[in-house]
């Protein structure tokens, strides 16, 4: 009886650990995108995009006054959506 | 009807319903004082945390920011949303599974240290009594338009009305009020945009017409889009182009990243996510929230350009190479009136400098324009004051709408102000009483005098902001920038690393929040003047002058990586973190087993 709890204990732990680790692989990823969106193409790889013509103005003024609210809004959703499966999957939810 | 009446009655009608739910829903329990009794639905809660969110800052000031400086200041678009990705997906669901009422009191748990709470409480006071006073200004400009009197005679009436208003209910009253007050202030906000869409680009949804052509009197396209039109006249008449980038990216990047976790660290906005019934339901509400904020944010840049470009043709409705206005006109044409009436704010102001009958709106610090301005006998800029806070309330009288609108916008505007300022007086007052006085130093406090505490120290906030607010460290949106900076510097980092670390220890946790505040507030008092007391300031606020090369408000993100930095290198030397901390943080880290949120 013993050694059998101690195993459930030892795959819970485990279990905790994988599903943390998932978590945080999901937030790096979401984090690089919101990066990428605002920093990059709103501000610093503008210039890259400057040959990209948007209504009178290039893409990276959009990124930087519209795209990236866009963005982070499917973001946070994703982030919800994809939080509440893995927590189903692992058993954790409430 | 005039339009003083017709304002006095949008104004008095929202604010009697506001006060007419706080009433119907005031709080009785300290549990309702603080939290809303936890049965709020997600969607509900982002529309209330919407409202919270968006202050005057927002409402009455980031447009006209937007409008004189264009792409410069996309900073606080992107700022003031990207902020809640990371509340999203690094804090909300956490602080919701962890199930107590205030930042604080996970601070001073999960740092097992009073004394990491009570600095929690200080950073927390610092940053929201500096947002209050970016709201007191947001209210005075709104009361001075409204009732056409001085700014600070507005002011001093305005809060007197947030406080009533405050101390009404906590946050159950407050709660249902912020679902209405976002219903008024969203309406005010796209209604005259809408409006103004139409008449320049013939699109109804503002946010495409920024990016669109123009529109003849015919209702034709001209072939021209309204940025290339509005790039052309700015720079004609002497200013910087609206679509380039001008400022240092460095300030940009850090300011915009300040904006960021500024928001995210923010108790007022934290403790919405703390009345959700689910862990679940913490990380839709995040999502819901950003909605109901984007609403206005995609509208806030078509609002500030199209603004900019109706006020350049106001002031040369011969177009630049043409006459200018002549003060003939302004003082009697209809369509000018908006120019008197702002002037009795003291926000707007003229001056036929030349004495030729005529006012000249140019840049009079650009070279090449002086030159034109000397041929044509100019003596400088005579539109000598346009306070960009104004330019959002003015914005429908500017495009000639009906009186209703602007009547809405007023009303628009005081709600935003006032929703942000009780939620922050809340958070102050929670602050004190909650975890101050009950939380440490008097913990068999009755919950009665816990309830006047909070009230008290409302009161107290609210002086302190008005007497810091009658020196304003710059607009409405500048000072509330402050505030997100402080923010950044001391909450954020030490509960991201009390979620995200287990090594994180309580000497390292008060010692990084110690010195990102600091670090922070001393650097805005040396380019912003000791407490905002003009020419008490060593550096000059401009990238150049600055101590670092970093402006004031975009300084924040330097204290927050201080304080990580600080946080990570004093936990490493010193005792580490006991187990029941190490479990702790692995039981905040899984939704399973999140009951409702307790009392200690």
């Amino acid at each position: 009886m013993a050694e059998q709890s101690t195993n459930t204990d030892a795959r819970a732990a485990q279990d905790a650990g994988e599903y943390w680790s998932a978590n945080v692989r999901i937030i790096l990823i979401s984090l690089v995108i919101w990066a990428l969106v605002s920093f990059g193409f709103g501000i610093v790889l503008r210039p890259l995009l400057s040959g990209i013509e948007v209504g009178g103005t290039d893409l990276g003024f959009w990124f930087a006054q519209q795209g990236s609210i866009l963005i982070f809004l499917g973001l946070i959703f994703f982030y919800a959506w994809r939080m509440n499966k893995l927590d189903k999957e692992y058993g954790v939810e409430e | 009807m005039d339009q003083f009446t017709l304002n006095l009655l949008f104004v008095g009608a929202s604010f009697a319903l506001y006060i007419g739910i706080a009433v119907w829903a005031r709080a009785g329990s300290t549990s309702e004082f603080y939290a809303a009794g936890r049965g709020v639905h997600p969607v509900t809660n982002g529309m209330a945390t919407a409202a919270d969110w968006m202050s005057a800052a927002s409402f009455i000031s980031m447009a006209g920011l937007i409008a004189f400086t264009g792409y410069d200041n996309s900073s606080f678009l992107m700022g003031w949303t990207g902020g809640y990705v990371l509340l999203a997906l690094l804090l909300a669901p956490y602080l919701r599974k962890f199930g107590k009422f205030t930042v604080s009191e996970f601070i001073g748990d999960r740092f097992y240290s009073p004394t990491a709470r009570l600095v929690a409480v200080i950073c927390l006071l610092v940053a929201s009594i500096t947002y209050v006073i970016g709201q007191m200004q947001g209210v005075g400009i709104a009361f001075g338009r409204f009732l056409e009197i001085d700014a600070f005679w507005g002011l001093l009436l305005g809060s007197c009305v947030v406080f009533a208003y405050a101390v009404f209910g906590g946050m159950k009253g407050v709660t249902y009020t912020q679902v209405a007050q976002y219903c008024v202030l969203i309406l005010a906000y796209t209604i005259p945009a809408v409006f103004i869409s139409l008449q320049l680009t013939g699109t109804p949804i503002p946010a495409l017409g920024l990016f669109s052509e123009t529109v003849n009197a015919d209702g034709t396209s001209s072939g021209v889009y309204l940025l290339t039109k509005l790039d052309l006249i700015v720079t004609d008449l002497g200013f910087a182009s609206y679509t380039e980038a001008h400022k240092d990216t460095l300030n940009m990047v850090l300011f915009t990243l300040s904006l960021m976790i500024g928001t995210a660290g923010l108790p007022h906005v934290i403790m919405r996510f703390f009345t959700v019934p689910k862990v679940s339901d913490a990380r839709w509400s995040a999502g819901w929230t950003l909605v109901f904020i984007a609403l206005l944010y995609l509208t806030a840049p078509a609002v500030g350009a199209m603004a900019r470009l109706n006020i350049s043709e106001m002031m040369w409705p011969n177009g630049v190479n043409g006459e200018a206005v002549s003060v003939e006109t302004i003082n009697t044409a209809p369509e000018y009136n908006w120019m008197a009436t702002w002037q009795k704010t003291g926000l707007l102001d003229w001056e036929d400098k030349n004495g030729d009958g005529k006012i000249q709106y140019y840049n009079d610090k650009n070279d090449a324009m002086n030159e034109k301005a000397a041929a044509n006998g100019w003596e400088g800029n005579e539109l000598t004051n346009f306070n960009r806070d104004i330019l959002v309330l003015a914005n429908p009288e500017i495009a000639n709408l009906p009186g209703w609108v602007i009547g809405l916008v007023a009303a628009g505007g005081l709600a935003a102000a006032l929703s942000t300022a009780a939620g922050l007086l809340l958070a102050i007052s929670s602050a004190v009483s909650h975890d101050l006085l009950k939380g440490q130093l008097t913990p068999d406090m009755s919950e009665k005098s816990e309830l006047f505490a909070a009230r008290v120290s409302m009161a107290v906030a609210i002086v302190v902001a008005v007497i810091l607010g009658l020196n304003p460290p710059g607009f409405a949106a500048q000072t509330v920038a402050l505030a997100f900076g402080l923010a950044a510097a001391s909450i954020f980092p030490a509960l991201m690393m009390g979620i995200f670390s287990k090594k994180v220890n309580n000497v390292g946790a008060v010692s990084g929040m110690l010195a990102g505040l600091v670090f922070t507030l001393v650097y805005i008092f040396l380019h912003k003047g000791w407490f905002f007391i003009p020419d008490t300031n060593s550096f000059a606020d401009t990238v150049e002058g600055s101590m670092l090369g970093v402006q004031s408000t975009a300084i924040g993100a330097v204290g927050a990586v201080i304080n990580f930095a600080v946080a990570f290198g004093v936990s490493s030397v010193t005792k580490e973190t006991p187990q029941e901390i190490k479990d702790l943080v692995e039981s905040v880290r899984t939704p399973a087993g999140a009951g409702a949120a307790v009392d200690h």
